[in-house]
Formats: structure tokens, sequence, C-alpha cells
């Protein structure tokens, strides 16, 4: 990757398209600052939040925790281990905003692969971020399930939280993203408002 | 049996143990480190043998030599597909060197059972204070590090990209898992040790899904096999390992085809 440069702005949502190996993940983990940029800088607002739901998790059938309690791992770590008051509004309040509450004691092993996205983005909005990246979420869902939690990601950020969706699916980028970030291999680029996404790369991706 | 000071010993001890070993058996089984747990035991055992050898109390050697290889087992192994052969080359080593002590030390082969399979009515009031103090160190530590080390145990992946450090957390958790060894080894013995350890932890998992409900039932698991063992021991005048591990068993089949009869 070369002399990419780009900016998310608030409210934004915007898709990260290319294809596999053309290094989607790696720019993402340089924003998180998990990875550091061979060159160039990743500028972060003071004090940005980012939520973030990565691509894989392996939880399987056996995994024990319920819902509630998976996405109560992400309140802010401090040596109390108890649950506040306050605490414990806030998890209630993400399992309502995403649809959780009724399903919130069953183990998260036993979750549908929505329920389970679902959680996995209660859990990324818990602390509420100002930034949400999603890592290919929606590869492995049905379609009217993968509208379903774009449909809900859509509705938080017309609360003001910023999106950074990583995707290789055109029709979704489409349906959601106000702007485009198009990686093509060999470190070329492209970006601009989704609109502006140039037709004859859609059946590429 | 209370008016024996030995059994009251006995019982004192063996509840600290089931408190320790449940609450940190949640996460050794949310961890797969079982068979860390079970290695870990084993080299407890060199430990105490190593002890004999030099004169400390065994409890020392333990210690030593369990929070020495989980470091280096913690150092070695951040790539999880290599955790296994690494876990097994320090076991090697270690238990090599247990029974290179053992021979050198001209004990009588009574130590080295007493150290393998525990010797829970032998235990003295300096060691039952000793083991209390133990235990409420690991327990402080656990309640300290507790959203850290849950988050990291039960979701990895999550508590990277959140910037929750994996390899602090870990070897914390090893070292707390060097202590609970030690302290278990008093009474069910190092051989026994990872029964603790693991199944009253991996019993609870299918019965509550909660991390706090199942360090509840898997203390309650534990001190279920330990007083009832204790009890049976001093009924039977057979060994109170025995007991301990039948009854573990029995409860983590019970667990199985609970589980089995939920998913009908």
């Amino acid at each position: 990757m070369s002399d990419l440069s780009f900016a998310i702005n608030e409210g934004d949502f915007l898709v990260l398209i290319g294809e596999n190996g053309v290094g989607k993940t790696t720019l993402v983990k340089a924003l998180l600052g998990i990875k550091k940029p061979a060159a160039g800088e990743v500028h972060r607002q003071a004090g940005l939040r980012i939520g973030y739901v990565p691509q894989f998790r392996n939880l399987d059938a056996e995994y024990p925790l319920s819902i509630a309690d998976f996405v109560a791992l992400n309140l802010p770590r401090t040596i109390r281990p108890w649950l506040n008051r306050a605490e414990r509004q806030q998890l209630r309040q993400i399992l309502a905003a995403t649809s959780l509450t009724a399903i919130a004691d069953r183990p998260l092993g036993l979750a549908s692969g929505g329920e389970k996205q679902r959680a996995y983005l209660a859990q990324a909005l818990l602390n509420q971020p100002q930034l949400l990246i999603m890592d290919e979420s929606t590869a492995s869902l049905d379609n009217d399930i993968k509208f379903e939690l774009l449909d809900l990601v859509a509705k938080f950020q017309q609360q003001n939280l910023s999106v950074l969706f990583v995707t290789h699916d055109w029709e979704l980028a489409k349906r959601y993203g106000n702007r485009y970030l198009h990686l093509e291999p060999g470190g070329r680029f492209s970006q601009g408002p989704i609109n502006d996404f140039p037709s004859e790369l859609e059946e590429d991706d | 049996m209370f008016a024996l000071s030995f059994m009251r010993h006995a019982f004192v001890a063996s509840t600290m143990i089931a408190i320790v070993s449940g609450v940190i058996g949640v996460f050794v089984v949310a961890r797969n480190m079982s068979f860390l747990t079970h290695t870990l035991s084993e080299i407890g055992f060199a430990g105490a043998a190593f002890a004999t050898f030099v004169g400390w109390s065994p409890l020392l050697g333990m210690l030593l030599y369990t929070m020495l290889s989980s470091v280096l087992v913690g150092q070695f192994s951040s790539d999880e597909s290599r955790r296994e052969s690494v876990i097994s080359a320090v076991s090697a080593l270690f238990i090599g060197l247990g029974i290179l002590f053992l021979s050198l030390s001209n004990q009588s082969a009574s130590s080295a059972t007493s150290i393998l399979f525990g010797s829970v009515v032998g235990i003295s009031r300096g060691e039952v204070h000793q083991l209390t103090l133990l235990s409420l160190l690991v327990l402080g530590v656990v309640a300290l590090i507790y959203r850290w080390l849950k988050f990291d145990s039960f979701d990895a992946v999550g508590a990277q990209v959140n910037g929750v450090s994996g390899l602090g957390i870990s070897i914390a958790f090893l070292l707390l898992i060097a202590l609970s060894v030690s302290v278990a080894a008093q009474i069910v013995g190092s051989l026994l040790i990872f029964i603790l350890l693991t199944l009253p932890a991996a019993s609870a998992k299918y019965f509550t899904h909660g991390v706090a409900k199942m360090m509840l039932l898997a203390v309650l698991f534990a001190l279920l096999g330990t007083w009832l063992g204790l009890y049976l021991g001093y009924l039977t005048n057979w060994p109170v390992s025995f007991f301990i591990a039948a009854i573990e068993v029995l409860i983590y089949a019970s667990a199985l085809g609970y589980r089995w009869r939920d998913k009908q």
C-alpha cells in the first residue's frame, strides 16, 4: 500500500472495499493501533473511542457465557470486580438497543449467527465509541440477517456514530455507505462519495 | 471426627483448597489450560522432591518450581500452536529433575507417595496457616485483576482489540495457577490437583452461564468432593484422594448427562 491518505469524518459510513489479501485488515489494525504502519501516520483525535467488531471469533456451541455476560466483558476495566448500578444500566441500555434483551440470559454458544453478530456489535458499542469498525462482519450471514444487522448499525450512525465497514460486497456498500475507499492490488486506491463508485469495479469485488 | 485435631486441620485446609480451585478452575477451563495444569502439578512434585533434597519444606520447593516453569511456559508459548510442545519440554525437564532429586535424597518411598498423592490428614497447624494465607493471596489477586482476566479468558479476540494486554495477563494467571497448584498439592497430591482445578469448573459451565455463578458452582462442586472425600476416607481408611477423584468424575459425568438431556 502506498501514499494512501484518507479521513473518517463524524457521522460517516465509510466503506473499505477490496479483494482478499489487498491489505484491508492490515489497514484496520493500523487504525486500531494494534499494528504499526511500516511508514506514514495515523492521526486519532485525542481520546477517540473506537469500537471494533472483528472478522473471526471462534466461539463454539460449548461457549458458556450468556449474551449479557459476554457483552459486559467490555465494561471499563477497574479493580472493582462487581458491576455498579450505572454499569448495569449501561448494559441494559445497549442490550435493548441491539434487540438482545429477550435472549440476554441465553448462552452465546447456542445463539444463531445473526444473534452472535448483534452480541459482538453490542459489546463493541458498550462504551459509546465515536467510531465503529466492522471487519467483514456480515460475510457468513444470510441476506436478510445482513440487512437487519446493518439497519441497526445505520440507526447508531444517525446518532453521530462514524462507521468504517470493511467488505467485498459492493451491494451492501452502496446500500449503506456514503463514502468508499477502494483498495486495489499493487497499492493503488480510489476514494469518493459512494455514488461515484466506478460501476466497472462492481463485477470484480 | 472433629474431635481429632488433624481432622479439623484437614477440614479447614480442604475448604481453602476447594475455594481456590473452583475460582481459578473457571479460568483454567475458559483458557483451555487443563493440560498445563496437569503438567504443573507434576512439576510441583519435582519441586517437592528438590525441597526434600535440600532440606526445605515441600511447599517452598513446589512454589519455586511451578512459578519458574509457568514463567518459562508463558515466555516461550506466546504462539498458541506451540504451547503444548513447550509445556511437554518444560515438564520433561522438571520431572526428570524430580526423579533425580528423589533418588539423591535417599528418602523412603513413603515421602514420594505423600508428595504424589497428598497427605491431607498429616497436615499441621502451621501448614494450615500457610495454606490459608496463600489461598487468600490468590483470591485477592483474582479479585483485583478480575475484569482484565475475565475479558482475556472468555474473549481473547475482543480483549486484544480493546487493548487488554495478552502477555501480562497470561503470565499473571500462570503464576496464579502455580500458586494454586502448590496449595492444592498439600491435600490431594500432585497427581490429582488437576482434578480439583479442572473438573468442578468444567462441570459448572453446563449448569450456569455467568462467570461469577460458574465460580460459585465450581466451588460448591469442589467442596462437595473434598468434604465428602474426607469423611469417607475417615470412615473407610481408604485414600482421601481416591474419593475426591471419584466424586468429581461423577459430578462431571452427571453434568455431561444434564447437557445431553438438555439438548434433546
